[in-house]
């Protein structure tokens, strides 16, 4: 990777050159509001392929509301204005098929959310709605899934369990498993891990770091010690508006923004 | 410092209002407690009178199909079968929960799911509003129209079940529908999140994961209406024709216990046969009503289980 294959632009934001980087998904001007407010007044990220990207910045600078945009969660809640541009195509736009578009792009979020089902259909169930009926092939894709977020072996014999019953460790994996289980291109992950203890953000760390080789990942984080020890690349939000993109070394070592500095040595947020 | 000691060992006022406060509440709740201990004693004791004073047998009164207290029937014994009235009784709650249920899911869906703002603003005051019509207007609106409209369509004198359904139909449909509203906003929001991030269509998570989860609440929904509907006297009253004879089918004149015992209680001496065979219709409603009740909280509780995590 070439180093001045990078730049950055006025706004100390990272751009990439597409002819060394691939690029998964951008924004471009994106703006985001509740109602009349303005929760996210400037977006423009390029994230690149099989790489993790973090996005850390004190609560309310608006690094979720950004995550859920970018595969649309925010549809019925927030207006969501500029163009969020996936393989050319802006998704942000009405002629796009967002139930289709967000099978490639997938979402865990913060509190692990498993169905009220066994642990089998929590990860069969949207692969039935997609007309996998065979039980083989369900079975095939379950344990496949299940071995990705490594989780197999502490459950292929508690297939039929509830997935309430498990630890929140486990069912935030089960999360990942059931995202993964539709294979998608990009993984969005809302604070996957705040809820959890030391031992299962690690786990779910290393898991990470196991799906970057075929997924590209985008993670918001509070944790900024989880984004130095994962990420390729963190974006600092501040109020709304991204303040700062580079790679995580650079931002972590030698931030260009002083209040970059001041929220990961710890002075606010 | 010897004010201090004094202070400590003298109840303050504020200890005394609260002591006051735990009594006055005490006293309502064994209030409402004996009241509803002694309507089942009196229920019981008037209904059971049937049984051990005037040795009717249960299993008569269960299974008789011969209602004329007072008189012998043909088999020589009081004419107290409450067989009829117990079927009419049935028959018009299950059918009319069984009509209502669709009609009140897809309006709770529409409201909770399709159009939450629309539902909150303008449909969940109506159904509101509905509740709280009196029965003796649906009772009036249902022989003023329901049964000219059974007459004409279906035959028959109009009087009978068929009319009786339509018209608590009407009556449990708003009850049903806020409760089963109720149920579906329960759900929590990280269930449509979750199947609508998987890619999941929005009927796909209606109907695979929010109507799913809510279940046990719309179960509940459903038995309060048909309790709603078991229990209503006067709006039945008026349009189901009131003939104490086993209905053979929807539309010739039959009669439900609430019926039966709101046209005859007046009627009776306190202490007769007839008095007591209408008691022990009482009871049979009571117990029913108890049985709605505890399968109410079974389906909460089991309800429950399934939402801990």
């Amino acid at each position: 990777m070439a180093e001045n294959s990078m730049t950055t632009d006025q706004r100390n934001i990272m751009k990439f050159d597409p002819k060394d980087h691939e690029i998964a998904l951008s924004t471009e001007d994106l703006h985001v509001f509740y109602g009349k407010s303005e929760a996210i007044s400037e977006g423009d990220l390029q994230f690149e392929r099989y790489k993790i990207s973090a996005l850390i910045g004190p609560s309310g600078s608006g690094k979720s509301t950004y995550l859920r945009s970018l595969n649309r969660m925010n549809d019925r809640i927030a207006t969501v204005k500029g163009k969020i541009m996936y393989r050319g195509l802006d998704i942000n736009s009405n002629d796009i098929d967002v139930y289709e578009m967000r099978r490639h792009i997938g979402m865990v979020f913060q509190r692990p959310n498993p169905f009220a089902k066994s642990i089998y259909e929590n990860i069969a169930f949207a692969l039935r709605q997609r007309g996998m009926t065979k039980k083989q092939d369900l079975d095939e894709v379950v344990e496949r899934s299940l071995r990705q977020a490594a989780m197999w072996d502490q459950v292929k014999d508690d297939l039929n369990k509830s997935a309430l019953a498990l630890s929140g460790g486990q069912q935030q994996r089960l999360c990942i498993a059931r995202a993964i289980a539709i294979k998608p291109d990009i993984l969005l992950l809302d604070e996957p891990a705040s809820a959890l203890d030391p031992v299962s953000t690690s786990q779910i760390e290393d898991t990470l770091l196991e799906l970057k080789q075929n997924y590209t990942i985008i993670i918001v984080t509070h944790n900024m010690q989880q984004a130095s020890r994962i990420s390729d690349y963190t974006a600092f939000f501040n109020l709304g508006k991204v303040l700062e993109y580079a790679e995580t070394g650079d931002i972590f070592t030698n931030p260009k923004v002083d209040l970059t500095n001041d929220y990961i040595s710890g002075n606010f947020g | 410092m010897d004010k201090i000691r004094e202070s400590l060992l003298k109840k303050s006022i504020a200890s005394k209002i609260e002591r006051r406060g735990k009594i006055i509440s005490l006293i309502c709740l064994a209030l409402i407690v004996s009241v509803v201990f002694l309507i089942f004693y009196f229920v019981a004791s008037r209904g059971l009178a049937t049984f051990f004073k005037n040795h009717i047998n249960l299993w008569q009164f269960l299974s008789g199909t011969q209602w004329n207290p007072g008189t012998m029937g043909t088999n020589g014994q009081p004419a107290v079968g409450a067989l009829p009235m117990i079927v009419g009784s049935f028959l018009i709650t299950i059918l009319s929960a069984l009509i209502a249920t669709p009609f009140a899911i897809g309006t709770a869906v529409f409201m909770t799911e399709i159009s939450p703002r629309r539902g909150a603003k303008i449909l969940r005051p109506v159904t509101e509003l509905l509740v709280g019509i009196p029965s003796v207007v649906y009772g009036f609106i249902g022989l003023q129209v329901v049964v000219p409209f059974v007459r004409n369509t279906f035959g028959g004198s109009g009087y009978g079940i068929l009319s009786g359904t339509f018209v608590l139909f009407v009556m449990i449909l708003p009850t049903v529908t806020s409760m089963s509203a109720d149920a579906l906003n329960a759900v929590p929001r990280y269930y449509r999140e979750a199947s609508l991030a998987l890619g999941a269509t929005r009927w796909q998570t209606i109907y695979k994961v929010v109507l799913r989860a809510a279940i046990p609440g719309m179960l509940t929904a459903i038995v309060f209406g048909m309790a709603r509907a078991f229990g209503e006297a006067l709006a039945v009253q008026m349009v189901i024709g009131n003939a104490t004879l086993l209905p053979h089918n929807l539309v010739s004149p039959a009669s439900t216990l609430t019926s039966i015992l709101t046209m005859g209680i007046g009627n009776t001496v306190m202490g007769s046969l007839q008095n007591n065979a209408l008691w022990s219709l009482a009871m049979i409603l009571l117990l029913m009503s108890l049985v709605f009740n505890l399968a109410i909280r079974y389906i909460g509780r089991k309800g429950k289980l399934n939402h801990e995590r």
